[in-house]
């Protein structure tokens, strides 16, 4: 395998956390909802998955892998729904608590490895292999590539589509940009429409993390997450909330990543700097979006 | 030196390719009511602005009781003397009379010594506040006092009024003209930008009036007939607002399609916004609600329209009421959506599966066309439309998707004399199509012109003098008789 190629698969690897969180991110922030709660769902998705797959006997075989993304979708709406119930409830802000909300997912994953679902031997912090059954298929023989990428795509055409044909991504849309007129012009439930796309943007969130588990690493470790679920808040906004444009944005970044651990082992360029040149990504991004939010403005 | 206070000559400014203003030019003598007339769009507030320092101009010259000035900010105006009350308040909702008074000032904040200086300005001004209430408790009229007093409190000599009557309520409006005569009475002068006609000729000493950004017609007001300023501001495209009478006519099937019984409001404080309001509206019939701001016409509205939930009481409307909100840009559009979605938010609440955008584009053309929307094309943003072409979809929108009944508040605010004369057209044709409307408007006049009956709003009941201007304004107040 050529260093190009097994560059390439490393960095698509890499994307599928990045994308299918990013669609989490942009489907929320469609709604109007500042979910900024993508890392602990996807943790809470990873947990609930890793959970599943390792209590899976051997029997079940693939069943294993349904019954652990199923049950990652699950455990990342709960996540979010905790917020979105704080929100809808007692008008508590969602930024506020579904960053304390990563914390307890955080830490509460730091516990379970230690604790409750720590291996048999008691000596690593984290949990025993996923059963076999619960392994997701691999797409390109002899590579770390798997077919988690493919769900990546599909669920990216699906939001997109969902978000630009049916009635409903229509009312998410309307709720998000205008609350005011959905709910007089278009008497749409604001409130209701807004809860629900938390909900489905924390089911998103888990499903990454069930990917992950099942996918790539097998188990639940400690800092299963280096932070998707806040790089995807940058590859969102980068892809300015289209879904199809968070494939594009999720690759890049996850050929950032890769190129800088690359970088850092080849060259000793700190990998570091890849962050730098993220942050310089997204600042450049929003100043020109400002820019021409600017003269669209004055021109009017 | 001449008596002229302040001089705006030959002032041209270009916003890229638009021409806001064309030579045009104003003199205000010191000790006068000046009116500055002219359709939206003419050019009033932006001329202004630039005496304000607000806006430099590209030529022309700014004289100030005969000096030559420049203003680089409306911090060099101020200091020479010039003060300007905005259209839109610019009070901060959150901070006392005192200290929006004092923000924008120098050195430090001395709460008593503003106070003492509020209650010297009020009572040489008898515009009276209380100068430790919060801007957000005052009713619109304290809050238009307060803007006023702010620019008065740094030595005004020249105070230039947008719109100052817009918010208000006749009676309010008319103190406020008022005011402003007496505030000229000692060498001070008054800018008033407006476009009521009745205004100017009743208040002002001058009048000059803008069309498209140049001066059409200045002289003493007179010398001015409504017919003479009318025919300044359209020029040769003269229109008339109140043409078709309100047609009293008595509807001939006497079908009620909206009615209440009893209705209890209260808001989310527990406070009673309606009180056992019982009304009807027929098909073909306009139903005219007048009300002085915050009396419960904004909840009576939004009942009528399906809007809103109420506490107690019976309410019998069809299942889409079209809705006409006063805050279009707000609550009617969505500025960043393009015009089709604009239109497919109609019924988005209950629409279900796949939405038919070819359906939605085809009707949105006829739309565009039909109430004669000036747009690029059905998929322009809803923002790069002026607000008169935004309130014909609007209006296109709520008529064509109800069918039997329309709820307008203010229809016709911030719009231009033609724009408000189709508005009024279409609001007519929906009722001779047999649609049962109600329109609220805070301008009586507009409420007259349209409505067959007329009721009155006065805290939370709701009443029905005879239609006539006195009686309904007596009602407004809560006065009874006449």
């Amino acid at each position: 395998m050529t260093e190009t190629l097994a560059f390439v698969i490393d960095m698509l690897v890499h994307a599928t956390p990045l994308i299918i969180t990013g669609l989490a991110v942009a489907i929320a922030f469609r709604a109007g909802v500042w979910n900024i709660g993508a890392d602990g769902q996807f943790i809470a998705g990873a947990t609930a998955a890793a959970w599943v797959g390792v209590s899976a006997s051997v029997e079940i075989g693939w069943l294993a892998l349904v019954a652990a993304l199923i049950a990652g979708i699950i455990a990342g709406a709960i996540w979010a729904a905790l917020a979105a119930w704080l929100r809808s409830r007692f008008g508590v802000l969602e930024v506020i608590s579904t960053i304390m909300l990563n914390f307890i997912a955080t830490y509460g994953a730091s516990f379970l490895v230690r604790g409750p679902l720590q291996e048999p031997t008691h000596v690593y912090p984290q949990t025993s292999g996923i059963a076999s059954g619960a392994h997701m298929p691999i797409l390109v023989s002899g590579t770390r590539l798997h077919w988690g990428f493919i769900v990546a795509l599909v669920v990216a055409v699906m939001a997109w589509w969902v978000m630009k044909y049916s009635a409903t991504g229509f009312r998410v849309r309307a709720s998000g940009v205008n609350p005011f007129a959905a709910r007089s012009a278009g008497l749409i439930d604001v409130s209701r429409v807004t809860t629900v796309a938390f909900v489905v943007s924390g089911a998103i969130a888990g499903l990454a993390g069930a990917i992950e588990v099942s996918g790539v690493t097998f188990a639940l470790y400690e800092n299963i997450s280096p932070g998707y679920g806040y790089t995807a808040i940058a590859v969102a906004l980068l892809a300015g909330l289209n879904p199809l444009g968070v494939i594009g944005t999720g690759i890049l970044f996850g050929a950032l990543e890769t190129g800088a651990g690359a970088m850092q082992r080849n060259i000793g360029v700190p990998s570091t700097t890849a962050s730098v040149i993220e942050a310089i990504v997204i600042l450049a991004v929003i100043a020109v979006a400002q820019l021409r939010a600017n003269r669209v403005t004055r021109a009017a | 030196m001449s008596d002229v206070a302040l001089e705006l000559a030959s002032i041209t400014k270009r916003f890229g390719r638009l021409t806001a203003l064309d030579a045009a030019s104003l003199r205000a003598r010191r000790g006068t009511v000046h009116a500055l007339l002219g359709e939206n769009g003419a050019g009033k507030t932006t001329l202004m602005r630039i005496a304000f320092g607000m806006l430099q101009p590209d030529s022309g010259s700014i004289t100030i009781d005969g000096t030559d000035c420049s203003f680089a900010s409306p911090a060099d105006a101020i200091s020479a003397g010039i003060g300007m009350v905005h259209q839109h308040f610019t009070l901060v909702p959150a901070m006392t009379v005192a200290e929006n008074i004092a923000l924008g000032g120098r050195g430090s904040f001395r709460p008593a010594q503003i106070r003492d200086a509020i209650v010297v300005l009020s009572e040489r001004t008898g515009l009276a506040v209380d100068p430790a209430a919060r801007i957000e408790d005052l009713p619109a009229g304290a809050q238009q006092r307060v803007e006023i007093l702010k620019a008065l409190s740094r030595d005004t000599r020249i105070l230039i009024l947008d719109e100052p009557t817009a918010v208000l309520t006749p009676a309010e409006a008319r103190e406020l003209l008022q005011k402003a005569r007496e505030l000229v009475s000692n060498g001070g002068t008054a800018i008033l930008i407006t476009h009521k006609l009745r205004d100017a000729l009743e208040f002002a000493d001058d009048i000059t009036v803008l069309r498209r950004g140049s001066t059409a017609w200045t002289g003493h007001a007179s010398e001015a007939t409504e017919e003479t300023l009318v025919a300044a501001m359209l020029g040769g495209e003269r229109t008339r607002t109140d043409a078709g009478s309100a047609a009293t006519t008595v509807p001939e099937h006497d079908a009620t399609v909206l009615s209440l019984r009893n209705v209890d409001v209260r808001d989310a404080a527990g406070v009673e916004r309606l009180r056992s309001v019982t009304l009807s509206v027929s098909a073909g019939e306009i139903l005219g609600v007048a009300a002085v701001e915050g009396n419960g016409q904004h909840e009576l509205l939004r009942v009528l329209a399906g809007r809103l939930n109420v506490s107690s009481g019976d309410v019998t409307i069809p299942p889409i009421v079209g809705f006409i909100p006063e805050d279009r840009q707000r609550d009617a559009l969505i500025q960043d959506f393009s015009l089709r979605d604009n239109i497919a938010l109609l019924g988005a609440g209950a629409r279900r599966g796949i939405t038919n955008w070819t359906a939605i584009g085809k009707r949105t053309r006829e739309l565009v066309r039909d109430y004669d929307v000036r747009a690029r094309d059905e998929l322009a943003m809803a923002r790069s439309l002026s607000g008169g072409n935004q309130q014909k979809l609007v209006v296109g929108r709520e008529i064509t998707g109800s069918q039997t009944a329309l709820v307008a508040e203010n229809p016709s605010r911030g719009l231009d004399v033609q724009a408000t004369a189709a508005v009024h057209a279409r609001i007519r044709a929906a009722r001779d199509a047999g649609m049962a409307v109600v329109i609220y408007s805070s301008d009586l006049d507009e409420v007259l012109a349209l409505a067959g009956r007329v009721v009155v709003v006065h805290a939370g009941k709701v009443t029905e003098p005879p239609r006539e201007y006195e009686w309904i304004g007596r009602a407004m107040l809560g006065v009874a008789g006449a």
